[in-house]
C-alpha cells in the first residue's frame, strides 16, 4: 500500500503545487501508515527530483519519454495507472488544476476508484475514507465518502501548507515506450508566455475589473504586480471586452484561486466572481461603491477610485523597498 | 457530423444555498435551475458550428442524466437551438454514475464530438467528461478554449500553463469545455421556445450502477472576519498593514 502523487514540473523545475501535494500525500500516508512515491513526467535532473523528499516522498520515479513531450491525456493515464498498480497505491493525489483535471477522471476508471476533487484537507477519517471538498462554488464544503478500494483525490491550489519532513527518498528513472496507438493528440501550435508568473501558482495575485475603465490604466496595476511579485488577474466584464486575456479571468467559469492574497481594483464582486477567489486567505478591496459585496469578502478595504489609490500603492511599495 | 452536448441541471449561480434532512441534501425550496454555466458554453459553440454549413456538423443533441424534475433544463436547451435531447431517467448520485450513464448513450447512438462543461457549479468535481471518454476508450482534450471544423477535422485549443496549444485528435472524442469557447451563451428566442415543445425528448432507463461516492454532509464555509478600512488618503497604510499585520507580503 502506498500514497502516489502525480507531480507536475515546469520547464524541467518542479511547481509550488508539486510541493504542496507530496506535503499533502504525506500527511495521508502517516495517518494510514504507509509511504510516498512521487511520479515525474519529463526532464527533470536528479538534484530537482530530490528536491520532493524534503517534502516526505520515499521513492521518486522519474519517467522520461519523447512521446510525453505534451499532454496527452490517454497516454499519461497509462503511465500513471500501470506506475499505481505497480506501487499497490490505494490513494492518488493529482492537482485539481487542468492537467489533474484531464487525469483524474481517465485514472479513476481505470482503476474505478472513487474521486475527491478539490480537496482542502486531510482525509477527515480513514474509515469510512471522507474527504472535505468544495462544493457549490464556495458557497458549501462537503463531506465526501469514497466507498471503492483505490481512491483518487485532486488537491485544490494553495490548500494545503508545505510541511518539510525529509526523507532520504531514492530516485528511480524509468524509460517507458508508449503504446503508439494511444498518441492521439497532435501538438500543432504552442503559445506559451515564459518569465510570467502563472496566475494558479501565484502567492500574490493584484487583480483589475470595470472599475480600471480603460485597458489603457493597465500599466500602474502591472507594475504593483511586479513590485509585489505578483501574478495580474482580472474580472470577468474585463476579459469578455477583451482587456485582458481569458486566462486572467478569475471567478466561476474562470480560474479558480487561492493565494495568500488577492488584491480586487474596481471590482464590485459578483457572486461569480467571489465563487473563484473566496478561497484566497486575505483580500483586499478598492471600490468607489462602499455597499460593493466584495467589501463583505474582504479583510482589508479602501472606498475609494482605484485610478487615484493605485499610484499611492506603488509608492507606498516602492518606498518599502 | 454528429455532437452530444452533456447537461447539468443546477441551482442559478446566484442562489443562496441552503440544506435539509440534517445537512445531508440541499435544500430545493425556490431555487431556479438553470444549465451548468460551462455545458450552455458548450452548446451554444456546438450551434455555432452547426450554423456554419463548412463544419459539416449535421445535429446537435443534448443529454442529461437526471429525473423529470430536470425537464425544463432541457426544453431550455432545446429552445436554444439543440435538434434533439436524451434524458436518462436516474438520479445522478455521483460523477462514475453519471459518466457511465452518457458512456453508455453514445455506444447506442454513435456521435462524433461530446462536449461537457469542465466543471458543474454543484458538485465542482470536474470530472464527468475524462471519466466518459475512458468508459468509451477514446481521446479527450482538456480545458479546451476554442474548437472549430477544417476540412472536416476538429481543430481544438486547449488552455496550458502561461499559454495555450492547438491540437488536433481524431474523432470520436470528448472536448472537456471551459471558458472561451463561446462569449456568451445563446439566448432562446420565442421561435425556438415554441419549437421546443416540439422537439422529442427520447427517454432512456439507466443501467444500474453503483456509485463510487456519497455526500454525508455539508457544512456552510466559516464567516470572515469584518472589514478593516483604511482611508484613501493614507493608502499606504494598507501596504503597512499587509506586510506587518497579514504577513503576506
Amino acid at each position: 500500500m502506498s500514497v502516489l502523487v502525480y507531480t507536475e514540473n515546469w520547464d524541467g523545475k518542479f511547481k509550488k503545487l508539486s510541493f504542496e501535494l507530496v506535503s499533502y500525500a504525506a500527511g495521508i500516508a502517516k495517518m494510514m501508515g504507509s509511504a510516498v512515491t512521487a511520479v515525474s513526467i519529463g526532464k527533470v535532473d536528479e538534484t530537482e527530483l530530490k528536491k520532493l523528499g524534503n517534502y516526505g516522498a520515499a521513492k521518486i520515479i522519474s519517467v522520461t519519454s519523447d512521446q510525453l513531450a505534451s499532454l496527452d491525456n490517454q497516454a499519461y493515464t497509462s503511465v500513471i495507472s500501470d506506475i499505481a498498480s505497480k506501487e499497490n497505491s490505494s490513494v492518488i493525489v493529482i492537482s485539481n488544476n487542468n492537467t489533474g483535471k484531464a487525469i483524474a477522471p481517465r485514472l479513476a476508471v481505470r482503476l474505478k476508484a472513487g474521486v475527491g476533487s478539490g480537496v482542502s484537507k486531510l482525509p477527515l477519517n480513514l474509515n469510512p475514507f471522507t474527504v472535505y471538498k468544495r462544493t457549490y462554488s464556495g458557497n458549501a464544503y462537503a463531506h465526501l465518502v469514497i466507498k471503492s478500494p483505490v481512491k483518487i483525490l485532486t488537491l485544490a491550489q494553495n490548500s494545503f501548507d508545505l510541511v518539510e519532513t525529509a526523507n532520504n527518498a531514492t530516485v528511480e528513472n524509468v524509460n517507458i515506450a508508449i503504446d503508439g496507438s494511444l498518441l492521439k493528440t497532435v501538438v500543432k501550435d504552442v503559445q506559451k508566455q515564459t518569465g510570467k508568473i502563472l496566475l494558479t501558482d501565484a502567492d500574490v495575485v493584484v487583480s483589475g475589473g470595470r472599475g480600471m475603465k480603460s485597458p489603457d490604466n493597465w500599466s500602474s496595476l502591472v507594475e504593483l504586480a511586479s513590485l509585489l511579485g505578483a501574478a495580474t488577474a482580472c474580472s470577468r466584464p474585463v476579459s469578455d471586452e477583451g482587456w485582458r486575456p481569458h486566462d486572467e479571468h478569475t471567478g466561476q467559469t474562470g480560474k479558480i484561486i487561492a493565494p495568500n492574497l488577492y488584491i480586487a481594483l474596481g471590482i464590485s464582486g459578483a457572486t461569480q466572481h467571489l465563487a473563484g477567489i473566496s478561497s484566497s486567505k486575505y483580500i483586499v478591496a478598492i471600490n468607489t461603491d462602499k455597499d460593493a459585496p466584495i467589501f463583505e469578502a474582504a479583510q482589508y478595504g479602501i472606498v475609494g477610485d482605484a485610478m487615484k489609490v493605485l499610484p499611492k500603492l506603488v509608492e507606498a511599495v516602492k518606498a518599502k523597498k | 457530423m454528429k455532437i452530444l452536448v452533456c447537461i447539468s441541471n443546477v441551482p442559478d449561480t446566484t442562489t443562496k444555498i441552503k440544506f435539509a434532512e440534517g445537512n445531508a441534501a440541499i435544500d430545493t425550496t425556490g431555487i431556479q435551475w438553470v444549465i451548468n454555466p460551462w455545458d450552455e458554453l458548450s452548446l451554444t459553440r456546438a450551434l455555432e458550428l452547426k450554423d456554419d454549413a463548412a463544419s459539416g456538423v449535421k445535429s446537435v443533441t443534448v443529454v442529461h442524466v437526471g429525473p423529470a424534475s430536470s425537464e425544463p433544463t432541457i426544453r431550455k436547451a432545446l429552445a436554444i437551438g439543440a435538434d434533439d435531447a436524451i434524458r436518462v431517467n436516474g438520479e445522478s448520485a455521483d460523477a462514475w454514475y453519471v459518466a457511465s450513464q452518457i458512456a453508455e448513450v453514445v455506444k447506442k447512438e454513435q456521435f462524433d464530438i461530446i462536449m461537457c462543461g469542465i466543471e458543474s457549479s454543484d458538485y465542482n468535481g470536474s470530472v464527468v467528461g475524462g471519466m466518459v471518454s475512458e468508459f468509451l476508450g477514446i481521446p479527450s482534450v482538456s480545458a479546451v478554449s476554442g474548437i472549430k471544423i477544417e476540412n472536416g477535422q476538429p481543430v481544438l485549443t486547449r488552455e496550458i500553463d502561461g499559454g495555450k496549444e492547438v491540437v488536433t485528435v481524431p474523432a470520436p472524442f470528448v472536448a472537456v469545455v471551459q471558458k472561451g469557447i463561446a462569449k456568451e451563451p445563446r439566448i432562446a428566442a420565442m421561435r425556438g421556445i415554441m419549437m421546443a415543445r416540439t422537439k422529442p425528448v427520447k427517454l432512456i432507463e439507466p443501467l444500474a450502477t453503483e456509485p463510487l461516492t456519497q455526500v454525508v454532509v455539508f457544512e456552510k464555509p466559516a464567516p470572515r472576519a469584518a472589514c478593516k478600512y483604511i482611508d484613501a488618503d493614507n493608502a499606504a497604510q494598507l501596504i503597512e498593514l499587509l506586510q506587518n499585520e497579514a504577513k503576506v507580503i
